[in-house]
């Protein structure tokens, strides 16, 4: 089992590869490490601290931590965020539940904005490398880690994966994350934003439900807009309700299908990059203003 | 949440730290988790009994020291407590609420030997 997320390493693979461990690779060195001082020393009382023999003598002592346990991803998490900021890249994590139309979004946003600006994607499903599949079908690179029985894509399998893809400086790199609510939220992918996607046949309760998701968010992309004649969702609602978990959020209403509301998430992703490149000067273009969403 | 891999994760700082500081045996774990950690204690408790089996910290005992969730109200300029990410500040009931602690996660002490 892979200690940083806790899926089987076996079951975690990018395009049908098993994860490759590479040298910086923590369970197995450890596991070897361990075994043998726990077989050579539990029960030896002499290799304490006091170095004592007396027999029946309590070698018991406290030891201080304070560690985050979640500090070995979030150790990923930096080496990527740094890796991203040495190549000028923009990373999105784009979370949400299953069907919310993230990647028929995603797949849209590629065909929409992939002459503009250099675009890579990484996909993360429990199995299939269907997403990635439609993704490529635009042009456009994309990889796919399948997490087996992970529930969450974590900094780990991302930063191999950057090095399959190797992303261009200066582009924009999309991570759609496994399809949940909840863990994703605590997985740093060294991202600069999360972006959260929420369509409007789920319900507007949905922020207040999984709170911790919408808090981590800092674009709320509210999808199947065009859906709302049909639907009995209180859109304003919704938006007190993310802004009660995220006063900072910002929100976007769009349909992936219809094109609604589209070019605002494109021109968000533009200043998002813009702002990147701030203090590469020569990188940054003129950003185009788009009619429609003035 | 995930708290099975919360709790190898656990495990492994344990492992790591057991040849750092030269103990072969953990009988004690302290962890801090905030209110607002997306962490259900319970979870915890039960997972980490099953992940530590075998383990250097076999039968160890786990301690969670609970940590109050914590905001700072942009409206009253003031810390207020609250339980949830949605709540609202209990003195003036805005939303405007900056949380300021209960999102830890760490481990915080072990009794080793």
């Amino acid at each position: 089992m892979c200690t940083v997320c806790g899926c089987d390493e076996g079951e975690s693979r990018i395009e049908g590869n098993k994860l490759a461990h590479h040298s910086h690779s923590h369970d197995r060195e450890y596991d070897h490490e361990h075994s043998h001082a726990h077989n050579d020393q539990t029960l030896h009382y002499g290799h304490g601290p006091a170095h004592a023999h007396a027999p029946e003598m309590n070698q018991s002592r406290m030891v201080k931590i304070e560690q985050d346990i979640l500090g070995k991803n979030n150790e990923y998490a930096n080496a990527n965020r740094n890796l991203f900021a040495s190549k000028e890249m923009l990373v999105l994590n784009l979370v949400s539940s299953p069907g919310s139309g993230k990647t028929t979004l995603l797949t849209r946003t590629l065909q929409d904005i992939k002459d503009e600006i250099s675009l890579a994607v990484i996909e993360g499903d429990q199995e299939t490398s269907q997403d990635a599949d439609r993704i490529r079908e635009t042009g456009v690179p994309a990889i796919q880690i399948n997490t087996g029985k992970g529930c969450h894509l974590d900094a780990h399998q991302v930063g191999h994966a950057v090095e399959h893809l190797s992303p261009q400086n200066a582009s924009v790199l999309m991570i759609e994350n496994v399809g949940n609510l909840v863990c994703p939220a605590a997985f740093d992918l060294g991202e600069a934003h999360k972006v959260a996607i929420l369509s409007i046949t789920e319900g507007e309760d949905k922020p207040i439900k999984y709170p911790d998701m919408f808090h981590a968010a800092d674009l709320l992309l509210l999808n199947k807009i065009d859906l709302l004649p049909h639907l009995n969702f209180d859109i304003d609602k919704c938006i007190e309700y993310a802004q009660r978990v995220n006063p900072g959020i910002h929100i976007l209403k769009v349909s992936a299908t219809t094109g609604t509301g589209m070019s605002d998430w494109y021109q968000w992703i533009r200043l998002a990059l813009q702002t990147r490149l701030i203090g590469h000067p020569s990188k940054i273009q003129t950003i185009k203003v788009v009619s429609e969403s003035f | 949440m995930h708290e099975m891999s919360l709790c190898e994760g656990v495990l492994q700082v344990l492992e790591t730290e057991a040849t750092k500081q030269g103990f072969c045996r953990v009988k004690t774990v302290w962890l801090e988790i905030g209110n607002l950690s997306s962490v259900e204690p319970d979870a915890m408790l039960f997972s980490f009994d099953v992940v530590t089996r075998n383990s250097l910290a076999d039968g160890a005992k786990l301690n969670i020291i609970n940590i109050p969730g914590n905001a700072w109200c942009m409206q009253c300029a003031r810390n207020v407590s609250i339980k949830q990410r949605y709540d609202e500040c209990p003195e003036c009931g805005s939303y405007q609420l900056q949380v300021t602690g209960g999102n830890e996660m760490k481990i915080k002490e072990l009794e080793v030997e």
